[in-house]
């Protein structure tokens, strides 16, 4: 039985200076498993991350279902844990209190907010860093404490929206592969947005491509790489030269 | 290459010639602040003694010193019953300050914050609250008195008046200016929302808060002399008024520089409290840089 189900799910937005409605997702549907890594793949405007805030409950379908382990999602909650785009830490909060916002919020006392915080700032290699505020950590250091903020909440699924976005290279590609040990650790399920080819490649059990106005999934591939993932071996390249392939025909017409 | 051959040859500091200008500008630093107060001091002690206006209507800095000294450690008795005062004076303006100052604070940070947050009551409370603003606190004098009688209360009043509306408009802008992602950031970790507005958007409101209760402590000092003149026998405002009857305007020097001092020194403490409070923020704006 899968764990998310997303059910001929249509999401239109108004846009009142064309006075219609712009289609942001157009009858998707998708399934993921349990301890699936999906990357959403696509281009700038395909409402990858419009699907991303549907299961986060941030937004709601406008026709069709969202359910995470068999629940209706209807609100955000700690059962799906996001990790945003901008690290969206609490600034006047130290990395520990970060990590173990989930236990405040809860209502837990210190003692085993710290406790707990110090296992998952370990997980993502922070250890040292536990007293200092996001405004003196590196953005690459700031995503962390986001990834290990949603662990802590031991989430039935992980969403991520484009994480590494702002990274250069070199720390996204270091990130890639702890993300990669912290999924297999923690065996969690991962759904991550990314429009990069290689990104999805490097991390993805399952990489659903999608495309722009309406959006919508054009093909679900299922990744048969071992790891760690060498992008310049063959069978990488077969699969890049695929969707390229499957995103390229798109003609640039703006109509719908 | 070129790089690295050139790095031998960098200039070499010179600790003996470098270190005198450097003394210098440190001890400059030190005084840096006192120059212009000294000089407009020493200024207004020669205009004073130039004999251009009788001494009586603009006593000379000396003169105020010498007052100020017999107010606040009796020293000849020179301000009559005032002399050794000071203190009590003092304790009695400041203690209507703190009085109003506290309540417009709770009052203030909690109708903000509702106000911010909620639309409902937006739309119920600012109509009428954006009404009274521009009413000028000290008109509200006569009521204040004929309400609370001549004593603590009618000054207290009207510091909570002149302190509450900047501590309110800064809550309000401090909520409504939170970022949407950290709310939802919150909401994503569990969060109820009485939980995301005591733990995001009252921190994230503070630093516009604090701004909002450095304006506020100033008009709190500026109300409570206000009222102590017309309302209150008793303050360092009362000091002022009163002397001024018996035209003694050294006293009114000294008094009005006081109130100066205090209120600097109630900025100060505030300034001190937001640095702690607020010390997330160091090394990101730049104030910190200043400071």
């Amino acid at each position: 039985m899968s764990l998310i189900t997303i059910q001929n799910v249509t999401r239109l937005f108004d846009d009142p200076k064309r006075k219609s409605a712009v289609k942001a997702l157009d009858n998707v549907s998708v399934e993921v498993g349990r301890n699936e890594f999906l990357c959403l793949l696509g281009p700038s405007g395909c409402g990858k991350s419009t699907l991303l805030n549907l299961i986060a409950g941030f937004d709601h379908p406008t026709e069709g279902t969202v359910k995470v382990g068999g629940h209706v999602v209807t609100a955000p909650g700690a059962d799906r844990g996001v990790v945003f785009q901008q690290p969206t830490l609490m600034p006047w909060l130290t990395v520990w209190e970060n990590v173990a916002f989930h236990l405040t919020m809860q209502g837990v006392g210190k003692d085993i907010r710290r406790k707990k915080a110090q296992h998952f700032i370990e997980m993502v290699n922070l250890k040292g860093f536990e007293n200092h505020f996001p405004s003196e950590l590196s953005g690459g250091m700031n995503q962390r404490v986001g990834i290990a903020r949603a662990l802590l909440m031991n989430p039935e699924v992980i969403l991520m929206d484009e994480p590494f976005g702002a990274l250069d290279e070199q720390t996204k590609m270091e990130m890639h592969g702890e993300l990669v040990r912290i999924w297999r650790e923690s065996q969690s399920t991962i759904v991550f947005v990314t429009h990069g080819i290689d990104e999805s490649l490097a991390l993805g059990t399952h990489v659903a491509v999608m495309s722009a106005r309406p959006g919508r999934i054009r093909e679900m591939i299922a990744i048969d790489l071992p790891r760690p993932r060498d992008p310049t071996s063959p069978q990488f390249n077969d699969y890049k030269r695929h969707i390229l392939s499957l995103l390229r025909p798109e003609p640039a017409t703006a109509e719908a | 290459m070129a790089l690295s051959s050139s790095a031998p040859t960098l200039p070499v500091p010179q600790p003996s010639v470098a270190a005198r200008p450097a003394l210098i500008k440190r001890l400059y630093r030190r005084i840096e602040r006192a120059i212009v107060p000294l000089l407009l001091l020493v200024g207004w002690e020669i205009f004073s003694r130039s004999g251009v206006l009788p001494p009586a209507l603009l006593p000379a800095p000396s003169q105020v010193l010498v007052a100020w000294a017999d107010w606040v450690f009796a020293t000849d008795g020179n301000t009559q019953t005032y002399s050794g005062h000071w203190i009590f004076d003092v304790a009695a303006s400041a203690t209507r300050v703190f009085a109003g100052f506290a309540i417009s604070t709770l009052l203030g940070v909690s109708i903000g914050m509702a106000i911010g947050w909620s639309r409902t009551v937006e739309r119920l409370i600012e109509p009428v609250l954006q009404i009274l603003r521009p009413v000028p606190p000290v008109s509200w004098i006569p009521l204040a008195i004929i309400w609370f009688g001549i004593a603590n209360k009618p000054a207290i009043f009207l510091v909570f008046l002149g302190s509450f509306f900047p501590i309110l408009l800064s809550t309000i802008h401090g909520v409504k200016t939170c970022d949407r992602n950290l709310l939802r950031a919150g909401a994503m970790t569990g969060g109820t929302p009485g939980k995301l507005l005591r733990y995001i958007v009252f921190p994230a409101a503070l630093p516009s808060i604090f701004s909002g209760l450095r304006i506020a402590v100033g008009s709190a000092w500026m109300l409570t002399v206000t009222a102590e003149m017309v309302a209150v026998k008793s303050g360092v405002g009362y000091v002022l008024w009163d002397s001024y009857y018996f035209l003694r305007y050294d006293i009114v020097i000294a008094a009005m520089v006081s109130i100066g001092l205090l209120g600097y020194l109630s900025d100060l403490a505030i300034k001190l409290i937001a640095g702690r409070v607020l010390r997330w923020q160091r090394g990101s704006t730049l104030q910190a840089k200043e400071g």
